[in-house]
């Protein structure tokens, strides 16, 4: 999508087709000359996973839908009949269920990728919106699949997070009501998910096209946040890039397969295979590991003048996102690499660290101790993006970079420098 | 709190700075979730965290002992069956490979032990009949209704998936509690439920001086859901079960409650987790695959960037 | 953006890497991904087949034949197929035998129908062999069955004599426990 197409048709069939439909043409310049980087370390191969986790997912996803069941009173024994009875069902469910949790994984290191070599920066403002919106919509859907084995964690956490909306003032119990199907979260409520839970994928499918789309216009940022300026600092797609992301692929594949096959309900909740029951909550209700943080940030919220401490939560957490679409705007340096900020670069660490932390919090039960380091936490990772962000770029003397992609890689000698070259536009006082 | 209120009147000094200390100790308890239940009436009931077993099928190379799953079949058909469901197993599972193993002729020897509802008939009744191989195990109890009449108000759980069911914390603070499950998700440690389980059955004591326990209740050490109060009796005691005998004429394993527990546990365990065998067994030809493939990848990667990395 | 043709640079001094031994371990490589690619397919093919339960539920069945009057055909159900079981008439059964088996559709004489001694009994899958449908019990000039899906004609042993059924109906496996009950499968 890069330029002219250098797809040469190589038989009268293929060219009678290019001539109609140059799809031939769209592979070969989006994924085999396609221009990459020459210097992408191995954080930029969890695009690539990521893809290839969509495709697992969707395709487990549609074979286990042969043979579950989304009636409240027979689902959670269907997906036991997955287990035990379909051929190879345990190693399909498995595959799926820890999918989920492999798949947000690599999103989150995608993400803090982008953060750390600031690839949200322009031009590729859209790009990154277009992943922010893919991420919300794993979270509804990972939330929606969830929900599907109708344990006791799905029916609780389907209820609690439902009543999250009951939180928006005036029309907010008529939402609940209306996501539910009912007076409570129940067999019609399954049902929807489990077609929600169907179609999202596809719709994510979409909006990754979107978001490949948007990338290869702007093209790919790198760990030296310089743009590419000559031929001299990208090499082809394939075999490079591919190759790369192959190798990638097949570590990450080492890590999940060590889930499934060894330890395949370590991430889960010991508590959802209990059938759910709608009279019993049980006593401690966390999400799936993924959702922590954000739980976290749900319960830690006080109220706040007028507004009421459940309208605080959902508000807080909802935020927590929009903070990283925001981002492309609250950061005001100029440079992209954290490789060359000096101050950004703990920063990024902490907010990590803030993460996981908040992460461990969500995790826990609430004590009053723990509510209060939740909330400084919270407070903490808004500060970084409200303040922090917008006052480094203001402040921060960047360190000196080199010119070129190819610099950087090669050492000085490799491009002519000529004198004053350093005075990089980018650098700020 | 109330023992220091009512000493209140006489304290000494250094009473007075012993009290200022427990106090500021127990603050810092309750700020921390050390003692959630410290306020509660009563002695506050801390359960046992069972013992980590040592399980022939634990670990990345474990499979289940074959003998024990057959002695634990014969402890659930002889005691917990009574009152426990176990639906999502059917008899023709006993004899999958990777179980109890018993020979199909076993299998159907045993399902016709079970009476089966079936029907309706041409009369429009329903009817018994000795059980089949397809069958699932039948319910001791027709609902929950009736399960709940007959055990004291408390349903017996299911049994089919109990041993995935049970869970527990050992440790409540950091960064004990992020230690446990990092080096847990690290050493592949996934018997907590059996550990839990048999740890259950063996924690049938005397409840602690003051312990408040009403008639047709029970005190478990381990039993964290009901703190301490469990409605089940203690359903083992040594001899119960017959085991089967050696050439000596002697069971081959003690005859104890120690023994049954971990038996059954194992049991359960294969119950909630059948293929475990072939997972594993599966994921070691898997994880081999996966490695060379890493290896020649790693080449192949390196070949290919030898000519930009000149 | 850099546009057109790109090229890897520097490439040119690792030319002289052994072409044959590159190539053996490009050729290894995707053969080696190819035989993992194949392996991941067979679980979602595998999953098509019947399950354990299924297969399970699938075990013989017993029909007690004491109830059948003669001329009267039941249907039980085995393997999610309906079985047709026919006590015969004498009248049937003699029609039968003499009836010129060469020239049918599907020749089949009247002992390849039954079972030897139980000459008045029939059991068949009462599905047409035509294109599934489940066929009428004694309809049509034949008195066997009529399919009411295409109008395949069969006689009381079930041999098809009109078309466009190819074949006779099918005879399940089964044997008799006793003179009165037997077992389907």
């Amino acid at each position: 999508m890069s330029g002219q197409s250098t797809y040469v048709p190589k038989n009268a069939l293929a060219k009678w087709f290019e001539a109609r439909l140059p799809i031939g043409g769209l592979m070969h310049s989006s994924f085999i000359a396609y221009p990459t980087p020459r210097n992408l370390n191995y954080m930029w191969t969890f695009g690539g996973i990521l893809s290839f986790m969509l495709g697992a997912q969707i395709l487990t996803g549609i074979v286990l839908a042969m043979h579950y069941t989304p009636e409240s009173s027979l689902a959670f024994n269907s997906v036991e009949h997955i287990m035990r009875d379909v051929n190879g069902g345990w190693l399909l469910r498995y595959l799926h269920l820890n999918g989920a949790s492999l798949f947000f994984a690599a999103a989150y290191i995608h993400t803090a990728r982008g953060l750390y070599y600031g690839s949200y920066k322009s031009p590729r403002e859209v790009l990154w919106l277009l992943g922010i919106i893919i991420l919300l919509l794993m979270m509804a859907t990972a939330f929606m699949g969830y929900v599907l084995p109708w344990g006791q964690m799905s029916f609780w956490g389907a209820t609690v997070i439902t009543n999250l909306f009951s939180a928006i003032p005036i029309v907010g119990d008529t939402i609940v009501t209306y996501l539910w199907g009912g007076y409570a979260v129940g067999n019609p409520t399954l049902n929807r998910f489990y077609s929600l839970h169907y179609l999202l994928p596809f719709v994510i499918a979409g909006v990754v096209a979107l978001h490949v789309w948007a990338l290869h216009v702007a093209g790919q940022n790198n760990p030296t946040g310089i743009d590419v300026k000559s031929s001299k600092d990208t090499v082809p797609f394939t075999p490079y890039a591919t190759v790369k992301d192959a190798l990638g692929l097949v570590v990450f594949l080492l890590v999940y397969c060590w889930f499934v096959f060894y330890e395949p309900n370590i991430l889960g909740d010991a508590d959802n295979y209990i059938q759910a029951n709608p009279l019993k909550t049980p006593p401690h209700i966390v999400p799936e590991w993924y959702f922590l943080p954000f739980y976290a940030i749900l319960r830690s919220m006080p109220d706040i003048f007028f507004i009421p401490a459940k309208l605080a939560g959902v508000m807080a957490m909802f935020g927590a996102i929009l903070m990283l679409a925001l981002v492309p705007w609250l950061d005001t340096s100029r440079v992209r690499s954290a490789r060359f900020r000096p101050l950004y670069r703990p920063f990024f660490w902490v907010l990590i660290l803030v993460c996981i932390g908040l992460g461990y919090i969500g995790a826990k039960e609430v004590t009053p101790g723990r509510i209060v380091v939740g909330q400084i936490l919270t407070a903490y990772y808004y500060v970084h993006f409200l303040v922090i962000l917008p006052l480094l770029g203001l402040i921060e003397t960047p360190n000196d970079m080199p010119n070129s992609i190819s610099e950087s890689v090669l050492g000085g000698n490799a491009t002519a420098v000529p004198a004053g070259a350093h005075a990089a536009p980018e650098r700020k006082g | 709190m109330t023992f220091f209120l009512g000493c209140a009147g006489t304290e000494t000094g250094t009473m007075k700075r012993v009290r200022l200390l427990l106090a500021a100790a127990m603050a810092f308890c309750c700020a921390t979730g050390f003692a959630a239940r410290a306020q509660e009436e009563g002695p506050a009931f801390v359960p046992k965290i069972p013992d980590r077993q040592s399980w022939s099928f634990a670990g990345p190379f474990g499979v289940y002992d074959t003998a024990q799953l057959q002695r634990g079949y014969k402890i659930y058909r002889e005691v917990c069956a009574n009152c426990h469901s176990m639906e999502d197993m059917h008899f023709r599972n006993l004899a999958d490979p990777g179980g109890p193993e018993f020979t199909e002729g076993q299998v159907k020897a045993l399902a016709a032990e079970f009476k089966v509802t079936d029907g309706p008939d041409d009369n429009g009744k329903m009817f018994k009949r000795p059980g089949r191989p397809a069958d699932p195990f039948p319910r001791p109890f027709p609902n929950e209704q009736t399960a709940k009449l007959a055990n004291g108000g408390a349903v017996p759980p299911d049994m089919s998936v109990l041993a995935k069911a049970r869970s527990y914390e050992p440790y409540d603070w950091f960064p004990a509690d992020i230690g446990y499950a990092l080096w847990s998700m690290l050493t592949q440690y996934q018997t907590q439920g059996p550990d839990y389980i048999s740890a259950l059955l063996q924690g049938f004591k005397k409840p602690p001086p003051g312990f408040k326990i009403e008639p047709g209740q029970n005190y478990n050490e381990v039993f964290a859901a009901g703190n301490g109060i469990i409605a089940m009796p203690p359903p083992l005691q040594d001899g119960v079960v017959q085991y089967p005998k050696g050439p000596d004429g002697k069971p081959v394993v003690p005859e104890t409650v120690e023994q049954y527990s971990k038996d059954v546990a194992a049991f359960l365990m294969w119950v909630a987790e059948p293929k475990l065998d072939y997972r594993k067994q599966l994921g070691l030809e898997v994880m081999i695959y996966l490695l060379a493939a890493a290896g020649l990848m790693y080449f192949v990667k390196k070949k290919v960037w030898a000519k930009v990395h000149a | 953006m850099a546009t057109g043709a790109v090229t890897a640079q520097g490439a040119g001094t690792q030319e002289s890497v052994d072409q044959g031994k590159r190539d053996f371990l490009y050729i290894a490589t995707a053969a080696f991904g190819a035989v993992g690619a194949v392996a991941a397919i067979a679980p979602f093919i595998n999953q098509l087949a019947p399950d354990e339960e299924t297969i399970a539920a699938g075990a013989p069945i017993e029909v007690d034949l004491a109830p059948i009057a003669e001329g009267q055909i039941m249907h039980v159900v085995w393997r999610s197929k309906p079985i047709f079981v026919r006590h015969l008439t004498q009248k049937e059964v003699e029609e039968s035998k003499s009836a010129d088996w060469h020239e049918m559709i599907d020749p089949a004489p009247e002992q390849a129908r039954v079972k030897d001694g139980h000459d008045q009994w029939l059991v068949v899958i009462g599905i047409c062999t035509h294109l599934g449908c489940i066929p009428l019990d004694k309809e049509g000039p034949y008195g066997g069955w009529k399919c009411p899906c295409h109008g395949s004609l069969y006689d009381p042993l079930g041999r098809v004599r009109h078309g466009p059924a190819p074949a006779n109906l099918a005879v399940p496996p089964y044997a008799f426990l006793s003179d009165t009950k037997i077992r389907v499968g």
